[in-house]
């Protein structure tokens, strides 16, 4: 059997384990882009920040390749896939020949047409290991950075690289910061911790034009600054996929076996649409723990073993300068929040269940939270008052109790 | 493998099993160094409430999410057990995020940690099974294992 898989990120990584599960023989060759051992894409703003380095943030062991008897092409890009003739085509002409294959292509960020962008010199975005050491070379303890965009890549960032410059503004369009995790009161709590860090934030607003070192804003502010990072989305890389026939909305169409249309084609990760089951409906998930599961998933089910996942939900931990935030679900149903000390809570619950939840400051044990969403748990079988003041296996009865903990 | 089990009908909340733990990954060789005038953080908690106490650590899933979900690599399973690499872990506590039980907490360090049952530490065997009073926890091969 020869796999093929097209990237060697998370998704990728997962792929190949799930693969090794199944099969100890098949051939596995994997397809990248980029000249690295596997390394962990989020870990650039620690690298940034001096918490870990190249060597650390490799996503897996030297040994990775060699002991799951698996290829790695680095630095050579799939222009296309013949699902028919059961090959890719890479950029140096070569076909690699497939069984399975496996689409991990990710994403790329989103570059909004501004206009005068073109004139900015020194603007990078924030993705990969190339984008944050080109990044820090262009810094000094005297740059301005101008970050677009208060998501969680933005606000990495921004805590990666606030020690080496002289001022950080950031500008979003939204009303808060991390719009997509956090609801109002909780992203206050958070942009307050980043201002005294010495970052400041331009909200309501956005960028009309650049000239240059200078953006015009839509309000008439204008903010000077000597590098430009551009972090205001990011865009699943589904061409492989649309251009071979395969279905793709937003993101590549998949099943719960991580198939997609096109028959023995996979994918999983950042390139496609996850079914979110808190709202019931498909949307990008560009989660890490998302990616490695489909990427398992997808891997034994290319190997011919049986494995569905079907309990996607959104999901986020990040910490800036030592305040962390946890959150998952959607936020959409009855609300509770508690509020102590610069510590927030806020649950949500809809149809009796837990939908979702936001913990700013004490995030202790939020996993006991983040089950009762996956599994769905009817909140009537548990003691959810108790739960609603910390979670706890407490809350659960004896029974489940039992299992969880108990010899079964 | 063996792992360890908590049966919450023999647990007197003493917390010796906190103690134990606390000591057992403190690097030290002498328990009152180790913890006077120390809060400790252990990797095992008990939990209680009225008359109930139990004791929670990490479970070592056979499908552990904290390991899927870790985004640098820190955490993985070695023959059964799950494991943390503090010099890989960046303290983004996304395992937090994901573990069911809350059995991984921070560390002093900024990072994490989890029961690793004592094969990391100078134990080589669990020492909260073996100091706790009533046998509430136990060593035990799994179940159909």
């Amino acid at each position: 059997m020869k796999y093929v898989i097209i990237g060697n990120s998370t998704a990728a990584i997962g792929c190949v384990e799930g693969i090794r599960q199944v099969d100890n023989e098949g051939n596995i060759t994997l397809i990248s882009n980029e000249p690295y051992h596997t390394y962990s894409r989020p870990l650039i703003s620690y690298l940034l920040y001096g918490k870990t380095d190249e060597e650390r943030m490799k996503y897996r062991p030297d040994s990775f390749y060699k002991d799951n008897d698996c290829t790695l092409l680095a630095g050579k890009t799939v222009t296309s896939i013949d699902p028919k003739g059961k090959n890719v085509l890479l950029d140096d002409g070569e076909k690699i020949p497939y069984d399975k294959l496996l689409v991990a292509t990710g994403s790329r960020p989103f570059i909004p047409p501004i206009e005068g962008l073109d004139t900015v010199t020194q603007k990078f975005t924030f993705m990969s290991l190339d984008d944050a050491k080109a990044l820090e070379k262009a810094l000094t303890p005297e740059t301005k950075v101008m970050i677009m965009g208060a998501g969680l890549i933005g606000l990495k960032c921004a805590e990666g690289i606030a020690h080496l410059v002289k001022s950080i503004t950031v500008v979003d369009l939204a009303d808060r910061i991390l719009p997509s995790v956090l609801d109002g009161e909780g992203a206050s709590i958070v942009q307050k911790h980043l201002e005294s860090q010495n970052i400041s934030f331009i909200l309501s607003d956005s960028v009309q034009s650049f000239a240059e070192n200078q953006a015009t804003l839509a309000s008439g502010q204008k903010v000077s600054f000597d590098v430009l990072v551009v972090a205001v989305g990011v865009r699943p890389n589904t061409g492989l996929v649309s251009e071979a026939g395969g279905k793709v909305n937003r993101g590549i169409v998949i099943d719960e076996k991580c198939r997609t249309s096109l028959p023995n084609v996979y994918a999983a990760g950042d390139c496609v649409e996850s079914h979110d089951i808190t709202i019931d409906e498909n949307r990008i998930l560009a989660l890490l723990p998302n990616a490695y599961i489909q990427g398992e998933t997808a891997g034994i089910n290319m190997a011919g073993g049986e494995k569905t996942y079907d309990s996607a939900i959104p999901m986020n931990a990040v910490g800036f300068f030592g305040l962390h935030v946890i959150t998952a679900g959607s936020y959409d149903g009855e609300k509770t929040v508690t509020c102590v000390d610069g510590r927030y809570k806020k649950l949500i619950v809809k149809d009796g269940v837990l939908k979702g939840y936001i913990m700013v400051g004490d995030v202790r044990r939020a996993g006991i939270y983040t089950s009762l969403i996956r599994n769905r748990t009817p909140l009537d079988s548990i003691d959810f008052d108790l739960m609603k003041e910390n979670p706890q296996l407490m809350a659960f009865s004896r029974k489940e109790r039992r299992k969880m903990l108990g010899v079964s | 493998m063996k792992k360890v089990y908590v049966d919450e009908k023999w647990c007197l909340g003493c917390h010796l099993c906190e103690y134990n733990c606390a000591f057992a990954n403190s690097g030290c060789s002498d328990m009152v160094k180790a913890l006077k005038d120390i809060e400790i953080n252990p990797r095992i908690r008990i939990e209680e409430r009225g008359d109930v106490h139990f004791a929670v650590n990490c479970r070592h899933c056979e499908e552990p999410l904290c390991v899927k979900g870790c985004i640098s690599g820190a955490l993985s399973i070695q023959d059964g057990a799950v494991f943390v690499d503090q010099e890989k872990c960046v303290g983004c506590y996304t395992c937090i995020l994901s573990c069911p039980y809350g059995a991984i907490m921070p560390a002093e360090n900024g990072v994490v940690q989890k029961c690793e049952l004592c094969i990391e530490n100078s134990c080589g065997t669990p020492a909260c099974v073996a100091g706790c009073p009533n046998n509430a926890i136990i060593f035990a091969e799994e179940a159909g294992a």
